[in-house]
């Protein structure tokens, strides 16, 4: 070669990356950083917000009360829901629309049981233990039948799961009879409220216990690498031993089993359901919290915590507003608002284009030298 | 601009992040002439069609167009197509639901409303001049491929190309659609319409085309006129060696002389699956490599697919290592030691979002069990293992594997089987695509392979790769077995005979 130009097999160098770039880099960072401002806001506008003081509830017992542990508290449900619906979109690129419903189902279910039929029930008539896990199973077999037709029948999840979001408040209302029962027995709301002499709500306790659960699962099994494997590329995954349309099944599954955990705190906050008003639109938020965590709706990759974190995210913006007393009409428009700004903020075109944006100058200041 | 010439590309250059994809290639098309672009995979010859029509921007360089005062700018499909540059792809890019009529002019009606009418008798107007087989109203989706093909090269000449780019048109036609299809492009030369021939097969580039440009590494070879240039030079100048290079890996490895005796590893009579094919036999012996050689579609996949249990097996009996075994789905061939890597690395082998690390491991740990998953320390072990031996350039393991080129995938691939310690694997095209460097180590790598009492089938498109590592070669024709050949007929001439089939000589 006569003209000095560089060699044309030589790689073109990368600029190192800084911590900083890195850091902005993560999945992780978007849903931390959209709570961190919420975090900021609530510390300029008052402090006050973060103030967690003993009152004594409704039984006269010292509980802790404050706006931090009502979004931890209301946060359960979402939280265990969009644990299971990450898996969900992770191996087979779609979501589940019916969890609301099927969330309904299973509170009727473990109503029903413990109630032994009847409105309005003093005592227990079986363990709570059985019942719940009846509603396990319920919620279960619920969730294998949206996987079963979208594993094994090829309908899109949103289609396939429409059937249930359409027919399970009907199924949830048949359980009892149409009734409306209601459950006396203080025992059958510790799980929705709180444990006797224990100041902490206790759904705060068993949304520990899924997600430590699910640390578990992740890293004693392989059901990341299989879901995921299978929702990036189902032919090769089969073609590495796995069963594609079974793994879709299964989160389908699981799914279900967090369903059935979520009606059952939901029903025991109150001892009571309302078929049509149960989990409203909860569906919704789980799936925004999958997508607020950074994860794909595609489907493929997954990062389980960010939607943990985007599910604290949305109910940290619930209570925010409600705090400033925006009235629950306006509500969902504001959430809106936030929700646009942050999904805007991480798609993949936006962020390509910041990046872009950082590193004109740095050439530029190269070319000059 | 030269007179005559409908094209000119002067100096181009593309770079992509670490690769320099074209340097200063030079490009001329002329009126009424079909021109062939040459190159092996990687040379640049998809990269210097996307430029040409507007897909990636061009880095450097000038292209000239007949009819265009100064350069042109092309910077979008839509630029080259009024600019007169029409695309076929290889991959029909039509609406198959679709009318024959609408597809042909779809994008292209002004305004919202639509002439039924119009469009259809122009349509069977066009449609019938070229003499295309097909009805303007009938549904796309319902005609041939090599029609639907047609149809598409119909909407190019409808909008009055100047420049035909065909790329790759005949991968999916069978023998009698490829003559329609060259019927099709004489008549369009006759017009003065300048065709690019972008094509594997060496055959087709004799049988229509006028002029040939070999490219190679993203750079220009040269120039020829067909009949300046034989076939054996042509080859040459694409791999850029002469053929007596190659012939030696046999030779550097200690030569491929297997002991026919020993028990077979594999024994299969009968096989067939519901992917279409005949049932055939097949066995291979103890570090013994077999291809299955044919011309594309004629089963040589589906073959290797049925034996390891990835498509659906509809009878035949299979014995390994003297023993009755069923395999029904590829897990249970994997825990019967056989390894399969994919003919088409993107749709079935690579797992793309997923880290080389993940990739290499994937095979390994299915089989051992979805509650025993291999620690992080274990996994990273055997990935830098393999990715030292295979020589994998990556940035780390954890870079996502659809961010290597096409030759480390497939070596991230051949690695997870090789970690699987396979008694017999199976490399379906595993040299497609990629550099002319790997192509060789794999070669070499099956030869160890085999010398270390491994048995290994082998498939390739390009039989001087089957012939330097298969000691037994079965030849496939119409999805059925017709031949094996083995010692003294393992030649290039006597395997054209017996894939072109005996009886016409």
């Amino acid at each position: 070669m006569t003209t000095p130009v560089k060699d044309p097999k030589a790689p073109v160098q990368k600029p190192r990356e800084g911590l900083l770039k890195r850091l902005t880099r993560h999945q992780l960072f978007i849903p931390l950083a959209a709570l961190a401002l919420l975090v900021l806001f609530n510390l300029i506008a008052d402090p006050s917000f973060f103030m967690v003081t003993m009152k004594e509830n409704s039984l006269g017992n010292p509980v802790l009360s404050g706006n931090i542990i009502s979004v931890l508290d209301n946060a359960s449900e979402l939280v265990i829901l969009a644990i299971g619906m990450t898996l969900v979109t992770a191996s087979s690129g779609g979501q589940d629309i019916s969890v609301g419903a099927a969330m309904a189902i299973a509170g009727s279910v473990i109503l029903r049981l413990v109630c032994g039929g009847q409105v309005s029930a003093d005592t227990m008539a079986m363990p709570l233990i059985l019942a719940v896990l009846a509603g396990v199973v319920v919620s279960a077999l619920f969730g294998a039948f949206n996987g079963a037709l979208v594993a094994y029948f090829k309908i899109q999840p949103m289609v396939a799961t429409l059937i249930l979001f359409t027919a399970g408040r009907s199924i949830a209302a048949w359980i009892n009879n149409n009734q409306l029962p209601i459950m006396n027995d203080l025992s059958f709301k510790y799980a929705g409220t709180f444990l006797p002499g224990i100041p902490v709500p206790t759904p705060i306790f068993i949304t520990a216990a899924v997600i430590l659960f699910f640390w578990l699962a992740l890293k004693f099994t392989n059901l990341g690498l299989y879901t995921q494997s299978v929702g990036i590329n189902a032919s090769s995954s089969r073609l590495n031993g796995l069963d594609p349309k079974l793994i879709k099944l299964l989160t389908y599954v699981i799914l279900g089993v967090c369903v059935a955990i979520a009606g059952f705190v939901r029903v025991s906050r109150s001892g009571s359901i309302n078929y049509s008003r149960i989990a409203e639109n909860i569906e919704m938020d789980a799936i925004l919290a999958v997508a607020l965590g950074g994860n794909a709706l595609g489907g493929g990759k997954f990062n389980i915590y960010g939607s943990i974190v985007g599910a604290y995210v949305i109910q940290f913006l619930t209570t925010t507003l409600y705090k400033y007393e925006v009235p629950s009409t306006a509500l969902p428009a504001y959430k809106a608002v936030v929700v646009i700004l942050l999904v805007v903020l991480s798609a993949p075109v936006v962020q390509e284009k910041l990046a872009n944006l950082k590193r004109a100058p740095v050439k530029a200041a190269k070319e000059v030298s | 601009m030269q007179e005559g010439a409908v094209l000119e590309m002067r100096g181009i250059c593309k770079e992509f992040p670490g690769v320099r994809a074209l340097h200063n290639v030079d490009f001329t098309l002329r009126e009424g002439e079909i021109h062939a672009l040459m190159g092996e995979n990687g040379a640049g010859k998809s990269t210097l069609i996307k430029v040409l029509t507007g897909v990636h921007p061009k880095d450097g360089g000038e292209v000239h167009i007949k009819g265009i005062e100064g350069p042109a700018v092309i910077r979008s499909p839509q630029d080259a197509q009024n600019a007169g540059i029409s695309t076929v792809y290889q991959e029909i890019t039509l609406c198959p639901n679709l009318t024959v009529a609408e597809n042909m002019y779809i994008g292209r009606t002004k305004g919202m409303g639509a002439n039924w009418k119009a469009m259809n008798d122009g349509a069977g107007k066009i449609l019938t001049s070229l003499g295309i087989p097909a009805s303007p109203k009938q549904q796309l989706g319902s005609c041939s491929i090599a029609v639907q093909q047609m149809v598409a090269i119909a909407r190019a000449v409808d909008m009055e190309c100047k420049v035909l780019i065909l790329d790759e048109p005949t991968s999916s036609l069978d023998e009698q659609e490829v003559v329609k299809l060259f019927g099709l492009m004489r008549d369009l030369k006759a017009k003065g319409v300048g065709i690019i021939f972008v094509t594997h097969f060496l055959e087709q580039v004799y049988e229509v085309c006028d002029r040939i440009t070999v490219l190679r590494d993203g750079q220009l070879v040269g120039e020829y006129v067909i009949e300046d240039l034989p076939r054996v030079q042509l080859v040459s100048k694409m791999l850029g060696k002469e053929l007596d290079d190659m012939a030696d890996i046999k030779g550097e490895t200690g030569g491929t002389a297997v002991s026919l005796e020993g028990d077979p590893v594999l024994e299969a009579t009968g096989l067939c699956s519901n992917a279409g094919i005949k049932p055939f036999d097949f066995s291979i012996r103890k570090g013994e490599v077999t291809g299955f050689t044919g011309l594309l579609g004629s089963g040589r996949s589906e073959c290797v697919r049925a034996i390891f249990g990835a498509d659906h097996v509809t009878g035949g009996n299979v014995k390994m290592d003297g023993k009755a075994v069923k395999i029904r789905k590829p897990l249970d061939a994997m825990k019967k030691g056989i390894g399969y890597l994919p003919e088409d690395r993107k749709g079935d082998g690579i797992v793309g979002d997923l880290s080389v690390r993940e990739n290499i491991i994937l095979a390994l740990q299915v089989m051992k069990g979805f509650f025993r998953p291999f620690s992080r320390a274990q996994a990273e072990a055997f990935a830098d293992e393999y990715i030292k031996l295979l020589e994998i350039k990556t940035a780390s393991s954890d870079t996502p594997i659809k961010s290597l080129s096409g030759g480390n995938q497939q070596k991230c691939i051949l690695a997870r089987w090789l970690l699987t310690d396979p008694k017999y694997l199976i490399l379906d095209e595993p040299t497609r695509g990629i550099d002319i460097g790997t192509k060789i180590e794999i070669q070499k790598l099956v030869l160890k392979l085999a010398a270390e009492g491994k048995s290994v089938t082998f498939i390739s498109s390009e039989i001087d790769e089957m012939l330097r590592t298969c000691s037994r070669l079965i030849v496939m024709r119409d999805r059925k077995a017709v031949g094996e050949l083995n010692g003294e007929d393992l030649t290039q001439t006597k395997i054209m005979a017996t894939i072109a089939g005996g009886d016409k000589e």
